[in-house]
């Protein structure tokens, strides 16, 4: 983190902003100041350059073809690769996780190449659309609660040797192979399928990018009596189905 | 039974009579009007039913993600200058709901017919509309319907060959990109307040350009802003042929200014002088409830619906300013959409100095987001509860729309 403070970079709002994908950022930038960080949120449009100087990317879901667009954008410019290389944390969701993988299909129904930044390929899904609440167990290694989600997509994600899953699926489809996996991880780079404003329900996972970004192994408490009564109604919810 | 033009068919009448049978079901068990259930159990026996009741009408459909029930009474009032009107105006506007409110239309000269974005393209080719009149279009319930763009693109297939007269917002790329595919649009810049929407070309999906408020062109391609006939400029349209409109509405705001000047055009393919519609219009005091003011419990309530992040920009825009109560209800069923995620596209940053409550199935979904805004809130339980807290005056109440309908019922309108 710079003298300056925090600088929360949010990638290609204009394509990859579908559906409550900046409640990502507001729940980052809004927890970092409550602990008395100076917060920095940038925007970076398709045609600007991605900064290679940020603390922590969030990259959003969108449609097909936006997809397709920011995977080419971020391959021709190279900026979300060099700032992990700088080792900033990112953490995307949806079609933001495909593009940090080897590949995905595109629009257009042929391969697209991602980022490689995650050690994933994904595919198109044959089947209806994963749509619906989602309850998952996160990797124990990352010491976190119960993740609760909305998904809704159409991908199915096999995981490489190089990245572990994010969580284990008890509700829902998650990378939708069938095996329970959800979303995958490794180091500073994180994907999920639970779309949007996901760190709204799970407070924990932008505290823990806060954490890896400021290392330290924990973090002041706050007030979470919301999103404490948020996530048990969402919990209950999922649990019992009506 | 639509006597005035071909007769239905043995068949017909007894979809439309078991239609009607179903309806009047729904209605004695409580669950709304019943225009809903009606137009379902009347598609079931005759598919070709929407064509035949539709036979003998001049009809006009309404199609937008936002507006779509306001535009169609307020086009229903205009034309009501030239003759009989019949309309779906409760807003049952899939092709069930308007099946049902067609059969209620043998003697009417116009049908105006709000569509569901889905199903513009098949009613469309269904009842050979004479005008087709399309406001806006934006990210709405993205758990049930298809993607903007996709229905964009329906939208586009579906008027290609189409003798309607299309009457198109310039203001919205997606729009106008979905419209130009028909030969005969009029363009009405009737303002779009949400861009999020319509940052990338439709056509192409190059970055757009907008150098001012006005403007958009692809950098890319050049698809752009058409020049429009006709230019909403405070409560006047502009440069239309002949005099500039004066709108006068009862009803508030930016967005129902914009509806009015679209169906001021509507009116005027019909022969409807503008002015004579417009002043039709200014009867219109609210819209299945929408934007009435109840008395409860000595306190002056606006219904207010609003159901995606585009329709609560507009909402804001358009209510009293602090230090007005203002009271937020939302729920997340069937009809809502069952995902909350769209809540963390509107800035309730806008509502800073409002007292703010929130209610409704999901008001824990609103308290957090109101939380992370950093806008000061009350969690209430009830309707009753979050007014009460309130001091006599006007409170404005946004709700979506199954968090509308129960208050709706709670206030008695």
């Amino acid at each position: 983190m710079s003298s300056s403070g925090l600088r929360v970079v949010w990638v290609y709002p204009d394509l990859l902003s579908t559906y409550g994908d900046q409640g990502n950022v507001l729940v980052v930038e809004r927890r970092a100041r409550q602990r008395g960080l100076t917060v920095e949120r940038v925007d970076v449009r398709s045609d600007q350059p991605v900064p290679t100087s940020g603390d922590i990317y969030l990259v959003g879901g969108g449609e097909d073809r936006p997809q397709r667009l920011a995977a080419e954008r971020l391959r021709r410019d190279g900026g979300l690769t060099r700032a992990h290389e700088n080792g900033a944390i990112i953490f995307s969701v949806c079609a933001g996780y495909q593009i940090l993988g080897h590949e995905f299909i595109n629009d257009l129904g042929q391969r697209e190449p991602g980022l490689g930044l995650l050690d994933v390929i994904s595919v198109r899904g044959g089947g209806e659309r994963c749509v619906g609440d989602v309850l998952a167990d996160v990797d124990e290694t990352l010491a976190l609660p119960q993740l609760t989600g909305f998904e809704n997509h159409q991908g199915v994600t096999q995981l490489g040797p190089g990245v572990r899953p994010f969580a284990r699926v008890r509700l829902g489809n998650g990378n939708g192979t069938g095996d329970g996996t959800e979303g995958a991880w490794s180091g500073t780079v994180f994907g999920t399928y639970m779309h949007g404003p996901v760190l709204a329900r799970n407070p924990q996972i932008a505290d823990l990018l806060l954490r890896l970004t400021l290392d330290v192994p924990a973090l002041p408490a706050g007030d979470d009596r919301w999103y404490d009564a948020l996530r048990a109604e969402r919990v209950a919810a999922a649990t019992q189905p009506a | 039974m639509a006597e005035s033009a071909q007769p239905l068919s043995a068949r017909a009448r007894l979809a439309v009579t078991a239609g009607k049978a179903a309806a009047a079901v729904s209605r004695a068990a409580g669950r709304g009007s019943g225009s809903g259930i009606g137009g379902r159990g009347a598609l079931k026996p005759d598919p070709d039913l929407l064509a035949r009741l539709a036979g003998h009408l001049d009809v006009v459909l309404v199609s937008a993600t936002n507006g779509k029930t306001t535009t169609t009474r307020l086009i229903a009032e205009a034309l009501r200058a030239g003759g009989e009107v019949v309309s779906n105006a409760l807003g049952a506007n899939m092709p069930a709901g308007i099946t049902s409110a067609l059969s209620d239309g043998s003697d009417a000269r116009y049908g105006v017919l709000e569509v569901d974005e889905k199903y513009l393209a098949g009613v469309a080719r269904d009842v050979s509309p004479k005008a087709i009149a399309l406001l806006n279009l934006s990210r709405d319930q993205l758990d049930r319907a298809a993607e903007t763009r996709m229905l964009a693109e329906r939208w586009r297939e579906g008027l290609q060959g189409s003798k309607a007269t299309v009457i198109a917002n310039a203001d919205d790329p997606l729009v106008v990109w979905a419209a130009s595919s028909s030969p005969n649009v009029v363009w009405v810049a009737a303002g779009q307040e949400w861009k999020d929407d319509a940052w990338s070309c439709p056509s192409c999906g190059g970055g757009l350009d907008r150098p001012d408020d006005v403007t958009w062109r692809c950098a890319e391609c050049g698809f752009g802003r058409r020049a429009p006939t006709g230019v909403l400029s405070g409560d006047k349209v502009l440069d239309p042929p002949g005099a500039p409109w004066q709108i006068r509405l009862q009803l508030p705001g930016r967005a129902n200014r914009a509806t009015a000047a679209i169906a001021a055009a509507v009116a005027a393919t019909f022969g409807i002088p503008p002015q004579v519609a417009l002043e039709r219009m200014q009867a219109v005091a609210a819209v299945a409830g929408r934007y009435d003011v109840v008395g409860y419990q000595g306190r002056d309530i606006r219904l207010l619906l609003a159901k995606n992040p585009a329709g609560w920009l507009e909402t804001f825009s358009l209510i009293d300013p602090p230090p007005t109560p203002v009271i937020l209800s939302v729920n997340a069923r069937g009809a809502d959409g069952t995902d909350t995620s769209w809540l963390w596209d509107v800035d309730y940053t806008r509502l800073a100095g409002h007292p703010i409550a929130v209610i409704g199935d999901r008001r824990l979904d609103l308290a957090v987001r109101l939380e992370v805004a950093g806008v000061g809130f009350r969690v209430c339980d009830t309707l009753q509860e979050a007014v009460q807290q309130s001091p006599p005056g006007r409170i404005e109440a946004i709700a979506n729309y199954t968090a509308f309908q129960d208050m709706r019922r709670t206030v008695g309108n």
